[in-house]
């Protein structure tokens, strides 16, 4: 017996809501990227839970989709973190404020 | 049976992960945590007959990303978070917000509980490479080609982003150039 698709829908919800927790609690910018990528890996498990249920392939075809997306957000967003540095000498969203003042 | 077992074995490492990330204040906890996120994920993927998937995740995630990841927090050389100044009452409202979003995920989760319940025919070939592939290079062939368009914008921002002109450097280079214009002129006259 397998378990049903929606423990694996409730899995990637609660996943899902962590990260988005992490996000809006994390004041780093690294932990920021990495809780959008695990909101990026809940997604990623409907999709394939999506595709054994009704036996598509689309489903990880997507997943690939979004796997490249990360991958290419990996690269732009540590290369921003890292500019930011520089300039800052921190990676604190709240010290990411020249346009403020 | 032993499906189910499994999957709440990595459903709660994958829980219990994520919470750590989240409430690590060093990110290199956090980076490694969410690198047992990605293999429970992983492991999920296994049990939902989707090999490649599977072998995807651990190579592209737990492989290339983390190690991005962990190389900017080393090269970067970051402490643990400094306390927060924010104000405390932001602390509830984004726990109340994450309680909404849960709530909200769970009732449109809640209406989809009544769709097909059981896993399609065993003998479908879903999640085999060949399929996968098949499928890629042949009705998915324009996304497969942007997203080829997008790596290769991705790879030429990360090196604009991370080119390091200093300023001097900035205007030596930008008087060499106008030099050269003007040599160049003078040639031609």
């Amino acid at each position: 017996m397998e378990p049903s698709l929606a423990s694996y829908l409730a899995l990637s919800g609660i996943l899902f809501t962590i990260g988005c927790v992490g996000v809006i609690f994390k004041r780093n910018a690294i932990g920021m990227f990495m809780c959008i990528e695990l909101m990026l890996n809940a997604v990623n498990l409907t999709f394939v839970a999506f595709s054994r249920y009704y036996g598509d392939v689309t489903g990880q075809l997507f997943v690939f989709m979004v796997m490249s997306v990360a991958a290419a957000e990996a690269a732009v967003g540590l290369g921003i973190i890292i500019a930011f540095f520089r300039n800052s000498l921190s990676v604190d969203v709240d010290d990411a404020s020249i346009l403020k003042n | 049976m032993v499906g189910t077992a499994l999957f709440f074995l990595f459903a709660g490492l994958a829980i219990a992960s994520a919470v750590s990330m989240v409430y690590h204040k060093n990110p290199l906890y956090s980076a490694i945590s969410l690198v047992g996120v990605f293999i429970s994920l992983s492991c999920i993927y296994v049990t939902l007959a989707a090999p490649f998937i599977a072998a995807v995740q651990i190579l592209i995630y737990a492989g290339a990303i983390m190690v991005l990841v962990v190389f900017v927090i080393m090269l970067l050389n970051l402490d643990e978070d400094k306390p927060l100044n924010r104000l405390k009452y932001l602390y509830a409202l984004g726990g109340g917000l994450g309680l909404i979003l849960l709530v909200q995920t769970f009732f449109i989760f809640y209406a989809v509980m009544r769709a097909q319940n059981v896993p399609a025919d065993q003998s479908m070939t879903a999640g085999k490479t060949l399929s996968i592939g098949q499928a890629m290079y042949t009705e998915y062939l324009l996304p497969v080609e942007i997203v080829g368009v997008l790596l290769l914008m991705a790879i030429i921002g990360a090196v604009m982003l991370s080119r390091r002109l200093a300023q001097p450097q900035l205007e030596l280079v930008v008087e060499h150039e106008l030099e050269r214009e003007h040599q160049e002129k003078g040639l031609l006259n």
